[in-house]
């Protein structure tokens, strides 16, 4: 009996080994879903209805490196005081965080054009929302493949 | 001071929309990436641009981590005077960087 005494701790430390692995595992950063993007959108738009159409959101639908992605959103606006976009949002799905960038516009920006380079985690789709002066918001989307994905994991 | 590459036209007709593009060096370390040692590296990221044309903002973005590393912005603005443009980076460490370019409208 004594003889095996010392060999317990040993074996407890190697299942302490594999638990701290196991722990080390599980901090690897949480992935946004279409879920909490939907949240995300919500939060910035509150309960006002996306209209679709009269926008433009341009990506590459197949994209070979995820770390840059060029993004381009166009809004059809005349941009005049009266009828301008206040703001441009986008946002993605997979990500570890559902937000992309939110770019303020007014009417001294002639056009509403905004074009960006993104990182992309995955394959998934990417969503633009448009805030309008009138206080009404317009959304498009894109699916991009990405055969590549931004480093997330090292 | 990190490099800055900021392009638009030297001259204007009063009322053109101009396109300005910008890309500034930055390496916009997410904060989800482990190092070598297996611990993330901590966030290093530009939160925030700003463009002002005569002290009046025309242009602002909100970046988050994923944007891309040397972050690279395009938008547009009407020419209205002769006058500065000022582009200002702001982020995470304190840091800050402001560019000027003069724009002649004639």
């Amino acid at each position: 009996m004594s003889e095996t005494m010392p060999f317990r701790p040993s074996r407890r430390e190697a299942v302490a080994l594999g638990a701290g692995a196991a722990a080390l595992l599980a901090l690897r950063p949480a992935r946004a879903t279409p879920e909490t993007m939907r949240a995300a959108i919500r939060e910035l738009v509150g309960d006002a209805p996306l209209r679709e159409g009269r926008m433009h959101l341009d990506v590459p639908p197949l994209v070979e490196n995820g770390n840059s992605v060029a993004v381009t959103v166009t809004v059809d606006s005349p941009m005049t005081p009266a009828d301008h976009v206040r703001r441009i949002v986008l946002f993605n799905e997979k990500n570890p965080l559902p937000q992309v960038a939110s770019f303020q516009l007014g009417p001294r920006a002639g056009r509403a054009v905004v074009a960006t380079r993104v990182r992309l985690a995955d394959t998934q789709r990417v969503t633009a929302i448009a805030e309008m002066s009138d206080g009404s918001f317009r959304q498009t989307g894109a699916e991009v493949i990405v055969t590549l994905a931004a480093c997330v994991e090292g | 001071m990190a490099r800055a590459l900021i392009n638009l036209p030297s001259t204007a007709r009063p009322g053109e929309v101009i396109e300005i593009k910008t890309l500034i060096q930055h390496p916009m370390e997410t904060g989800f990436r482990p190092g070598p040692n297996g611990q993330m590296l901590p966030r290093d990221i530009i939160t925030r641009f700003v463009c002002s044309y005569d002290d009046a903002e025309i242009f602002v973005a909100d970046l988050h981590p994923a944007i891309a590393a040397n972050p690279f912005l395009t938008f547009t603005t009407v020419a209205t005077a002769s006058g500065t443009l000022r582009f200002t980076w702001s982020g995470d460490n304190g840091f800050v960087q402001t560019e000027t370019r003069t724009l002649t409208v004639a």
